[in-house]
Order: C-alpha cells, then sequence, then structure tokens
C-alpha cells in the first residue's frame, strides 16, 4: 500500500490517492486533500463531509450520492456545484474514505 | 408446521423454493411463494427482441409450470411485510404468517424517477430495454430508424445486468452495418461512470471496444432532467446530450412492497449480510436476488450462485446450527459484442473479471474478456438452460463460489480506471 506525504503528514493511499485508513484522516488532513483537487471548503463542504464520516461510521461503507442527497438532504445539484463533475469521487477523497462501491 | 414464506417467483423465488421442496420434509414444512401473475419472463432475452432475435413468446413461459409440487402458489399483490409479527398482508385482504420470510421481488425500472422521461416522447422517441413492453416498443421504433443520434443511456447504478446497455449498443452497432445504415448514424453511450464499465480492466477492454466501432463515450453524466421539447438529456452539471432516438435504462429500484414494509434503503434494498444476505435487522428474513443490497452485480447469476449458498446456509439454520457458507459476489455473463460474437466474464467482490479461460465440464474451456463465437452461442444456448436447468433447481456443474482456475492477473500498473487521483482528472 503505497503511502503519500499531505500536509506534511504521511497517509496510506491506494493507487487512485483514496484514504485506506479513515483514522488517518481529520479536518486539517481534509482541508488539504481538497485543496489538492482545488476545491477550497465552506460550511456548505463541510456538511457534506460530515454526513459521509458519519455515514461511513455508521454502515462501513461510503454512502453513493443518492443517500447523501435521501439521507444527507444535500440535493444533487448542489452537490455537483460544491464537487464538480464528480462529486462521489470528490467528495469521498475529500472526506478520506473509500470510493464508493454501488457501481457493480 | 413451520412455514417459509417466499416473495416473488422469479429466478431467484422460484429456484429457492424448488431447492428447498425437494430439501424440506413436507410433513414438517410448508413452502408458499406469491407472485403477482402468472407470466415468467427470461428478462436476458429482453436484450434480443429490439432486434428481432428473439420473439415474444420465447421470452415468456407460465410462471405456475416452474413450481414444484408441493409448494403453493399464491397470485396475489402483496401489501406489505409486518416483520414484527411475522406476517404477510396480501392486497386482498387476505394475510400470511411465517417463520421464515425470503424476500425475492427483485428490482423494476422506474422511468418516473426522472423528469421528463415519461413525458410526451415516452415510447416515441425515448424506450426502456428493460421491460418487456418497453423491448417489444423499441423493436417497432428501430425498423423505421434510419440516420440521426441513437443514444444509448444509463441513469444510475445499480441496474440490473451492468453489462445490457453496453451489449444493446454493440448488437445496435452490428445491427445497424448489416442495414447499411451506419455511416447515417451516430451512436453514443452516455453512462454515469467514468468508463465505458464499472471495472478497471474490463472497462478498458470495453471502452477500446466502444472506440473500434467508432461509438462515442460520454462518461461521468448524471442525468438530471430529459428535455422532452428539444430532445436532450440534461445532466446535473448542465452538460446536454441531444438524441433522436433514446434508448434509456431508468432509474432501477427495489419493490415498492420492500419500501412500505420499512424494510429497504433509499432504493428500496433490503440491507442484509453479503456473505449469509440474511436481513441486518431481522434474523428470520433473506433477501435473494436483485432485491437485496449486496455490492454485486444485479444478475441472474448472482441470484443462481447465491441460492446455492443460501439453500446450505437455510437447512443449517433451521436445524439449530450456525450457518458456514459464505457467498462470494460470484457472477459470470456472457456479454454480446455483435457479428455472432460473445464476451465473458467471471467476477466477485474481491476479484474484477479478468483474461483468461474459464473450465466448463463438457463443453471445454471458454475464453474470458476475449469475443469467440463460442461465447455468443454459450449465450444463445443459455436460455435453454434457464428453462429447463436452472429455474427447477437441477444441478449445473458451475462451482457457486469464484474459482482463479485459468485466470491470468495483470503484473501491477496494469490499466485502472480513470486516472490515479481525483486531481489529475481536472486537468
Amino acid at each position: 500500500m503505497p503511502v503519500t506525504t499531505i500536509d506534511s503528514r504521511p497517509v496510506h493511499v491506494d493507487q487512485e490517492g483514496f484514504l485506506t485508513d479513515p483514522g488517518e484522516w481529520d479536518e486539517d488532513l481534509a482541508t488539504a486533500l481538497a485543496a489538492q483537487i482545488g476545491i477550497s471548503l465552506g460550511e456548505a463542504h463541510w456538511k457534506a463531509i460530515r454526513f459521509l464520516r458519519e455515514d461511513f461510521a455508521a454502515r462501513g461503507e461510503t454512502p453513493t450520492l443518492r443517500r447523501v442527497t435521501v439521507a444527507g438532504g444535500i440535493p444533487t445539484k448542489e452537490l455537483f456545484t460544491l464537487f464538480p463533475q464528480k462529486p462521489a469521487k470528490k467528495l469521498a477523497y475529500v472526506a478520506g474514505l473509500p470510493k464508493p462501491h454501488g457501481c457493480v | 408446521m413451520r412455514r417459509l414464506l417466499v416473495l416473488g417467483g422469479g429466478t431467484a423465488g422460484t429456484m429457492v423454493v424448488n431447492r428447498l421442496r425437494r430439501a424440506l420434509p413436507r410433513s414438517e414444512w410448508e413452502i408458499t411463494v406469491v407472485d403477482r401473475d402468472d407470466d415468467h419472463r427470461y428478462q436476458p432475452g429482453y436484450l434480443f427482441l429490439p432486434f428481432g432475435t428473439y420473439t415474444p413468446d420465447q421470452v415468456t413461459r407460465k410462471r405456475h409450470t416452474f413450481i414444484a409440487d408441493g409448494v403453493d402458489l399464491v397470485l396475489a399483490e402483496v401489501e406489505r411485510v409486518d416483520a414484527d409479527t411475522n406476517e404477510v398482508l396480501l392486497t386482498d385482504g387476505r394475510s400470511l404468517g411465517y417463520d421464515y420470510l425470503v424476500i425475492a421481488t427483485g428490482t423494476v425500472p422506474r422511468p418516473d424517477q426522472t423528469p421528463g422521461m415519461l413525458g410526451s416522447q415516452w415510447r416515441r422517441s425515448i424506450f426502456d430495454f428493460y421491460s418487456y413492453d418497453g423491448a417489444v416498443a423499441l423493436a417497432t421504433a428501430l425498423r423505421s430508424f434510419d440516420h440521426g443520434r441513437l443514444v444509448v443511456h444509463v441513469t444510475e447504478m445499480p441496474v440490473k445486468c451492468p453489462v445490457a446497455p453496453l451489449e444493446f449498443t454493440f448488437l445496435a452497432d452490428a445491427w445497424l452495418r448489416d442495414r447499411g445504415l451506419r455511416d447515417r448514424v451516430e451512436l453514443v453511450f452516455v453512462t454515469p461512470l467514468s468508463g465505458a464499465f464499472t471495472q478497471p480492466i474490463a472497462s478498458d477492454q470495453l471502452g477500446a471496444m466502444l472506440e473500434e466501432r467508432k461509438i462515442l463515450l460520454e462518461p461521468d453524466f448524471m442525468v438530471e432532467r430529459i428535455d422532452d421539447v428539444q430532445k436532450l438529456l440534461v445532466s446535473y452539471d448542465e452538460r446536454e446530450v441531444p438524441f433522436d432516438l433514446l434508448v434509456t435504462v431508468p432509474l432501477n429500484m427495489g419493490s415498492e412492497v420492500v419500501a412500505r414494509s420499512g424494510l429497504g434503503d433509499e432504493l428500496n434494498y433490503v440491507p442484509v449480510d453479503k456473505h449469509t444476505l440474511q436481513s441486518t435487522a431481522h434474523d428470520n428474513v433473506f433477501a435473494i436476488g436483485d432485491a437485496s443490497d449486496i455490492p454485486a452485480s444485479k444478475a441472474g447469476s448472482v441470484a443462481h450462485f447465491s441460492v446455492e449458498v443460501f439453500v446450505d446456509n437455510f437447512l443449517q439454520l433451521v436445524h439449530g446450527r450456525p450457518m458456514t457458507g459464505s457467498f462470494d459476489g460470484h457472477a459470470n455473463c456472457f456479454v454480446e459484442t455483435g457479428d455472432g460474437k460473445g464476451l465473458l466474464i467471471d467476477f466477485n467482490y474481491d476479484t474484477q473479471p479478468l483474461p483468461g479461460r474459464y473450465p466448463l465440464p463438457v463443453v471445454g474451456p471458454l475464453s474470458l474478456l476475449k469475443e469467440t463465437r463460442a461465447n455468443h452461442l454459450g449465450k444463445l444456448a443459455f436460455r435453454w438452460v434457464y428453462w429447463n436447468v436452472l429455474l427447477p433447481g437441477r444441478p449445473l456443474p458451475l462451482p457457486a463460489l469464484m474459482s482463479m482456475a485459468g485466470k491470468v492477473v495483470p503484473a501491477e500498473g496494469s490499466p485502472t480506471q480513470g486516472s490515479p487521483t481525483p486531481s489529475r482528472e481536472e486537468d
């Protein structure tokens, strides 16, 4: 498993750069991860990130966009504005979680 | 008398009752299956209806003829399950009690969930082939389509048989070439995924096949609505894809019965343990086939392999022993690629589709992830196998769990789907 340095600390990531140990994540790291993909986090971003973290802790898997919309109460349109083009992947990336499964 | 109740007499439900009727003594167990009608459709055949390869009568049989003697088939609509009182209420006022419940209510296309899909163009220039009526209607529409933009579209994952939209696209390409129309048609594949398919190696292979056939790929497209006046797909990030003929796979959702019973997630799928298919909420409830939330393909092969594991587990459970079988998410799918050829993919929760050979008794090995005529013939032969071997619950010489035998694992650094980090995808 590759180790990379983000925000001047080592973190374990997969081939696509997603964190493999959600325990290595904190909010400072999220800010650094977001900067890597050109996003500056505002309150609306944090609401989505916190939902992702809580839902992952409760269910053991990264929620799909639909779940963020239905259970997290954030409209899909807004998610596309906050995390352009690939909101599901980008949100998981910033939240330090595996890429959402949903797709098999 | 103990009672097993199964909701849904499709692929999974039929196999479950037939297998368990043989295994459970009639003097001790009552087995009942409920379905709303007596028509069993061979759903993999829907793919071939639009091109006239199959006729409607080849994909339909009477449901009751596949249900074993000693199983009670109840034709009725289910109102809801009351999992606290172990009871299923039917819309006609009857109620059926159970000791164990198997939910096998499948998944259904829901064109009503995308604004504009059911508007003025539905079944005029917008079609689906995931329903019997849709596939039959599309056959008529295709016969009069001779130029323009043919757009094949997937609304959202997961969908039943995730390879079917690609198969339809390959078959449409070959069909148009045969009729000398391919140069007059722009063929476009629109998907919410980042590539042609979900899994990296297969996605690269299938993506290359789209390119060879000059089929345009529009990835990462999450449809927000359909503009049925201008005939456009419009995404959440405001991209537009115009069409003259749209073949869409609507959002797939589990049964409304599951939702009404409070047993489903946001797509009405029943949350279960992915290895035993036991409900996470009720120990005496299982969900099998497309109805569950397991992260596997919604496909007949998954239903088949998981039923094998489930039946053995269930017999242990009702004899008071721990369930020892563990389903691995095994799926095995023929992929039609046109011109009388096909691919075969074989994978599970942990192993993506790989190239190599798939060992098959009697017939001999089939090639994995490679276009061959044998794979196409395998797909066609499967219809007979489905009606005559699979549904009756006769043994098929295929292992339930995936095997690595014959598979070739590519070296590190092999192609993966998309680019390494989300940041690179921006550049």
